[in-house]
């Protein structure tokens, strides 16, 4: 239970992370909080030659309000945006998805960034990012772009990310006031990877759905958006909704897998119940609130 | 594979020591500094044994490298009671809760708890619980945990 050797580097600045990783070509990883990937360097799982702690650059910390948007720089310790009350109040679907990230000793440490970019299939804050129609932008040496997060992710811990470039921020786009959010996780023991997930929020406009964003996670190899239950759910009015039947179809949008602690047959029962419950719950909530 | 100088604290001591970039924090602490209160278990982030504070926060040992300790402030299992071994009064409540059985994952939970109660703040119970989904206890022994964390939330030792 001993990392391989490496030869470790700590960038002051984004430029200097973006020249090792140049430099690294391939061979080097991003530490960031190091939650995961540390226990994937403990059991050799990775074996990166060179490792980058971007833990000490000044502007990759901190988040803040800007227009129409929040902006999250990837270092952000869980913790931290679990506390912060402006994320909250903008927010509040984020916040609760990091209230079931981890557990509080690895959320000190943990990042918003690292877990997104990591892309762990069962982790919370990546379908949050997709739910939430996330933007996820990256910069390298040759410049910047910014990814939608529904793009993002290809497989597990596999992303469309360059092996030069590094995420410099996330920006979750606002949602109005009053929205509602949808947030259900079945996980064997609190704090550990769900078995089945799904996160989102709805807005309600005169009684009918006018915005909505879905997503599963431990559903599939990447977190899934739900997008032909959205679609389907966008006008309508809620207490018109045949919840089974459109549990049934959001599911059917997922590629659940088998290991040892579910089934795919399983992990799909439990998504459509969740799914049923879910919704309606919070719609109800919301319409009282 | 890069050797690297740090400088840091522990339980108010200054160390300066060369470390191999791979040392876990935990690791550092028990076998270069000789602080064997702190308990390496599973070593990958599940446990919860190897919890120490680090400027303020407690965080998983084996989750962090001795080298990105740097310049922090650590606070071990050795550091909490006062000179003269007068207990914390999270130490106190688990003695009078027998909150302990084996002892392997007490550090850990004393270094939460104590993280969390420290300096005046007054969380309560749930709050206390919820992070002790971080800690496993082999011995199964969470209902002297669960009661020392009652009587320490409602303050009766202090
Ligand atoms: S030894 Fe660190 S969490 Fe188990
Ligand atoms: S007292 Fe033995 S592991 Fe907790």
């Amino acid at each position: 239970m001993k990392p391989a050797p490496f030869d470790y580097v700590v960038p002051a600045t984004i430029e200097e992370a973006l020249e090792h990783l140049d430099r690294g070509a391939g061979d080097a990883t991003i530490l960031a909080g190091g939650q995961t990937l540390m226990p994937l360097l403990a059991l050799r799982m990775s074996t990166p030659g060179i490792i980058i702690d971007i833990n000490r650059i000044p502007e990759l910390q901190g988040l803040s309000r800007g227009e129409g948007a929040t902006r999250m720089a990837p270092m952000t310790r869980q913790n931290v945006a679990l506390a912060s009350s402006d994320l909250a109040t903008a927010l509040p679907m984020l916040t609760r998805a990091l209230s079931h990230v981890g557990h509080f000793q690895t959320r000190n440490r943990g990042t918003v960034g690292g877990s997104i970019s990591l892309g762990e299939p069962a982790a919370e804050l990546p379908a949050t990012a997709v739910a939430l129609g996330a933007e996820i932008e990256a910069h390298s040496l040759n410049g910047s772009r910014r990814i939608p997060a529904e793009e993002f992710y290809i497989g597990p811990y596999a992303t469309v990310l360059e092996p030069d470039e590094l995420v410099t921020a996330i920006h979750f786009p606002d949602w109005a006031k009053g929205s509602i959010t949808v947030f259900h996780e079945v996980a064997r023991r609190p704090g550990d990877f769900a078995l089945v997930g799904l996160v989102g929020a709805i807005t309600l406009d005169q009684g009918r759905i006018a915005r909505v964003g879905l997503a599963w996670f431990g559903m599939g190899p990447t977190p899934i958006k739900s997008a032909q239950a959205e679609a389907a759910l966008m006008g309508q009015d809620p207490a018109s909704i045949d919840w089974k039947e459109l549990a049934a179809m959001a599911v059917s949008e997922t590629d659940p897998f088998e290991d040892h602690s579910a089934s795919a047959d399983y992990r799909r029962s439990v998504g459509r119940s969740i799914f049923a419950r879910t919704l309606p719950g919070a719609l109800n909530q919301g319409a009282k609130a | 594979m890069s050797d690297h100088a740090i400088a840091l604290t522990v339980n108010g001591r200054q160390f300066t020591e060369q470390v191999e970039a791979r040392l876990t924090l935990g690791d550092f602490l028990r076998e270069k500094l000789g602080y064997t209160g702190v308990h390496m278990a599973c070593e990958h982030g599940v446990c919860g044994a190897c919890t120490v504070v680090v400027d303020g926060l407690a965080v998983r040992s084996c989750l962090m490298f001795a080298v990105q300790a740097d310049g922090a402030e650590i606070t071990t299992v050795e550091g909490v009671a006062a000179p003269d071994g007068t207990l914390n009064p999270v130490q106190q409540a688990m003695r009078e809760c027998h909150a302990l059985q084996c002892g392997f994952c007490t550090p850990g939970v004393v270094m939460t708890l104590t993280s969390l109660t420290e300096g005046g703040n007054k969380p309560d119970e749930k709050t206390l619980l919820q992070a002790m989904s971080g800690h496993l206890c082999r011995c199964t022994g969470y209902q002297g945990i669960r009661k020392a964390i009652k009587q320490l939330a409602a303050g009766e030792t202090a």
